[in-house]
Order: C-alpha cells, then sequence, then structure tokens
C-alpha cells in the first residue's frame, strides 16, 4: 500500500496532508505511513501509488494516475480526512 | 527560539489582492532575515504555477516557495489582513497569510506540524484573527517543535 500526500512544491501542504493522514489511518488500525511529495515527484515516480491524497486544484490537474485520488478542500479537517481514506480502504 | 522571527508578525496589514498579500508574508520572511527578496518573487511564480491550493483551509492561506539560495534559515511569517482577500480559492476570503521559508525538505517539519496542529482549533483561529498587538499575536504563536 503506497499512499502519497501531494502538493505543488511537497514541503507546505503536503506536509499537513500527510501528518493528519497518519493520525487517521493509525485511528482506523491501517499500519501504513504516508509520503509528501510534489506534483513533479509524483508525475515522476508515483504510477505505482494506490491512494494519492491532494487538494481539489490539484486534482484535476493529476491526471493519469491508477492511483485513487482524494481531494480535501480543508486539511485540518481530520474528521473528513479520516472518513476519505476509510472508504478508499473499504 | 520561535519558528516566527522578530519582525515576521504584522496586523491590521492593507493588501486589495491576492499577490499583495503574498508580498506581504514575504516582505516579512526578509525583515525577519530569513529569506532575500528573490524568495518573495518565486513566492508569487509558485502561486501562479500552481494555483489557489495554498489556501489550506477557510480564511487561511499557505504562501511559499522551494528550498533554494534564497533561503538564509526555516522558519515562518504571519500577515493578519485588514480585510479579506480573494484568492479564487472555496476555503476564500483569506485573512490570514502564513509565509513559510524551508532551507531543505526536513527542517521545517516539527513547526510546520505543530502550527498545523493549533489552526485545527478554531478558537486559536479567532485569536490570531482578533489580536490588537503583535506582542499578543506573538505569544500565541510561540511554538514548540512537535516531536
Amino acid at each position: 500500500m503506497r499512499i502519497v500526500a501531494v502538493c505543488g512544491l511537497g514541503i507546505g501542504t503536503s506536509i499537513i496532508l500527510k501528518m493528519n493522514a497518519e493520525k487517521a489511518l493509525g485511528e482506523l488500525g491501517v499500519d501504513a505511513t504516508v509520503e509528501a511529495v510534489s506534483v513533479a515527484e509524483i508525475r515522476r515516480s508515483g504510477q505505482d501509488a494506490n491512494i494519492i491524497l491532494t487538494t481539489p486544484d490539484l486534482a484535476e490537474i493529476l491526471v493519469g494516475f491508477t492511483a485513487q485520488i482524494i481531494s480535501i478542500e480543508h486539511v485540518f479537517d481530520k474528521q473528513v480526512i479520516k472518513e476519505k481514506l476509510e472508504q478508499a480502504l473499504a | 527560539m520561535s519558528a516566527f522571527a522578530e519582525g515576521s508578525l504584522a496586523i491590521a496589514v492593507a493588501a486589495n489582492n491576492r499577490d499583495e498579500a503574498i508580498i506581504a508574508s514575504g516582505q516579512l520572511l526578509v525583515a525577519s532575515g530569513r529569506v532575500t527578496p528573490v524568495y518573495v518573487e518565486q513566492m508569487l511564480a509558485a502561486v501562479e504555477e500552481f494555483g489557489p491550493y495554498i489556501v489550506i483551509a477557510p480564511g487561511i492561506a499557505l504562501a511559499h516557495a522551494r528550498p533554494s539560495e534564497a533561503v538564509l534559515s526555516s522558519g515562518l511569517s504571519l500577515a493578519v489582513l485588514a480585510q479579506p482577500v480573494e484568492f479564487g480559492s472555496h476555503n476564500d476570503p483569506v485573512r490570514l497569510v502564513f509565509g513559510l521559508a524551508a532551507i531543505d525538505h526536513d527542517q521545517h517539519l516539527g513547526v510546520l506540524s505543530a502550527l498545523a496542529e493549533r489552526l485545527s482549533e478554531p478558537q486559536f483561529v479567532n485569536n490570531l484573527l482578533n489580536a490588537s498587538t503583535i506582542e499578543a499575536l506573538a505569544a500565541l504563536l510561540y511554538l514548540e517543535p512537535a516531536e
């Protein structure tokens, strides 16, 4: 299971997504880590990702991936992140 | 040692649009010695390239560029805007513009995580919006790096 959080440069928004997604996975009892990467990195090495977490406007430009793309509007909303991850993992 | 160095905070900042708001947070990174002025141009280029996703939550923007020679040390800034500004995001309008300077991919993670943890509390966000002095803002933003 490869879960990746994506933002433009891989050092800001994606770090916050990674942090909250890992907490959610812990609560769901899923043993997985989340990588924070940039758009350029996911295009280079993201073909084997299973789940991509990102923001709605970046989700639009991330095309051609087999991964399920989870779009998060509000990166601090841990409840929504948890629900969407749970659906994606089901 | 705060992630918000002296000179990194401002309240009642006048900004008429997205770019002025980003420049305001960038100038605070310059004023607090985190970056050289060219970094502010890189912040504007990043938002042009990737769009308004930097408005990461209702009313809150996190503006930054990539690690480069323009970064002198990792740290944060905050411009509290006098009037809300539209960024073209579903989380508009923006009142809090954080600036982030990262010298590499790792050094800023602790403070960014600590800030994110605090910003998930609505009361904390209200307190930032209502701070009437720089000192009050600085007291709210004293962050211990997470982990």
